[in-house]
């Protein structure tokens, strides 16, 4: 008999050891999130897949599923507290999508479509966060930066390379640091070719020389909400 | 023959451009031959459309553009007085837009940079007749001033997005936008 677990009301089959995040996915369940990737250990930093399970918050990222628990996730209840963490994203740094070449294929804009947010609410920050231009290659956009920390663990893990790290503290101190003298991306051994280029699911790490290539209406997210692309990509 | 309109008051609609590019406006007007049938729904009081100086009592305040100087946040002021709804359109009015682009510099910097400094741009010294608004330090997103009601994203709100959000408004409806209307960009 195989296992299963109750999301919002629906029976989800698992296997032991997956997380209730993983679960979802591969039954084609969408579980809001950013900093979780299907291809990378759990970070559970940034609290959006946040459900409810048998009554009580938890991560759906890092909690292993158990057989019989009872998941809420799609609630009103979660969604606003996902929608006000999302305002709160886009005040905390830079968020213009109509001057961000990541418009359209950006997971954070495309997580706050499917979560109805129509404004960040709260009052703005407008950090200074200067861009790092300095590779041949790739334009770093750090205004932008949701601190999901996949490129500093694809960095590590897949390119072996150690390119990225996490430091300072609070709103305007806690950033994406360059690990190299200078602190440029083109004192590092970075290329485009590293898993950790493609893996931003925002608009910090670009490729240069291919901005907007894809026309509006072609884009990712613009064919169906990101809750729909998750149900496609089902086993 | 059409029917007779039915007797129903229309309602008052102002519309600004703040610190925008009337792309917002434009987007109206994209709205095509549905604005005949707006026209028997709304009618115009202060905006671009009319040149109506100031706004009377309206049901309804279309808000484009942020707040970059002293004016925008009187006429904004304005507005929230006279308008029973609120309705800040288009990017800059909800973040700042690109107007807002501007906010990590020193403002003195960039006056002296465009008006003095920079070789290829004027030297005439920065502009300070006494007509002319004073610009704010930062950009500000119409929220951080007077209470929103309604939001309409987009860089512009594409014509159907603001058509769906007129009529439900019109029908008495919460308005709601669904895929492929809601955008950022």
């Amino acid at each position: 008999m195989s296992l299963t677990f109750q999301l919002d009301g629906e029976d989800i089959a698992f296997t032991p050891g997956q997380s209730i995040m993983q679960a979802a996915r591969a039954a084609g369940v969408y579980i809001p999130h950013l900093c979780w990737h299907p291809d990378f250990p759990a970070h559970g930093s940034c609290k959006l897949c946040t459900v409810k399970v048998n009554g009580r918050f938890g991560s759906s990222c890092t909690m292993e599923a158990q057989a019989g628990m009872n998941v809420e996730n799609r609630t009103a209840e979660l969604d606003d507290k996902r929608r006000t963490m999302l305002q709160m994203f886009f005040v905390e740094g830079n968020h213009f999508c109509p001057s961000c070449e990541k418009s359209g294929n950006c997971a954070l804009q495309a997580t706050a479509y499917e979560l109805k947010m129509m404004s960040p609410h709260f009052d703005m920050f407008y950090p200074d966060r200067p861009v790092d231009a300095s590779h041949p290659d790739v334009l770093l956009d750090f205004n932008r930066c949701i601190m999901c920390s996949l490129c500093v663990t694809a960095s590590r893990e897949v390119d072996g390379k150690n390119v990225f790290a996490m430091g300072g503290r609070g709103i305007l101190g806690r950033r994406i640091h360059i690990n190299s003298e200078s602190g440029r991306l083109a004192d590092t051994d970075f290329a485009l070719t590293d898993r950790a280029a493609s893996i931003c699911p925002v608009g910090v790490i670009l490729p240069k020389r291919r901005g907007f290539d894809v026309p509006i209406g072609k884009r990712t997210y613009d064919k169906s909400p990101i809750s729909e692309q998750v149900k496609e990509k089902a086993p | 023959m059409n029917a007779p309109m039915p007797l129903v008051k229309k309602l008052r609609v102002a519309t600004t451009s703040l610190a925008g590019c009337f792309g917002c406006h434009m987007s109206l007007l994209d709205i095509d031959e549905r604005i005949l049938k707006l026209l028997d729904l709304v009618e115009f009081d202060r905006s671009p459309l009319t040149d109506i100086k100031h706004c009377g009592p309206c049901d309804l305040g279309f808000i484009e553009g942020g707040l970059c100087n002293a004016e925008n946040v009187h006429v904004l002021r304005e507005f929230r007085t006279h308008c029973k709804i609120i309705v800040a359109v288009g990017a800059c009015a909800i973040n700042g837009g690109l107007p807002a682009q501007r906010n990590h510099l020193d403002l003195r910097d960039i006056l002296e940079e465009v008006y003095q400094t920079e070789h290829l741009l004027g030297r005439a010294g920065i502009p300070n007749d006494p007509e002319l608004p004073l610009p704010l330090n930062k950009v500000h997103p119409i929220h951080e001033v007077v209470k929103v009601d309604y939001f309409l994203p987009g860089c512009p709100p594409s014509a159907d997005a603001i058509w769906k959000l007129l009529t439900d408004l019109l029908a008495g409806r919460t308005p709601s936008l669904g895929h492929g209307l809601l955008h950022y960009d």
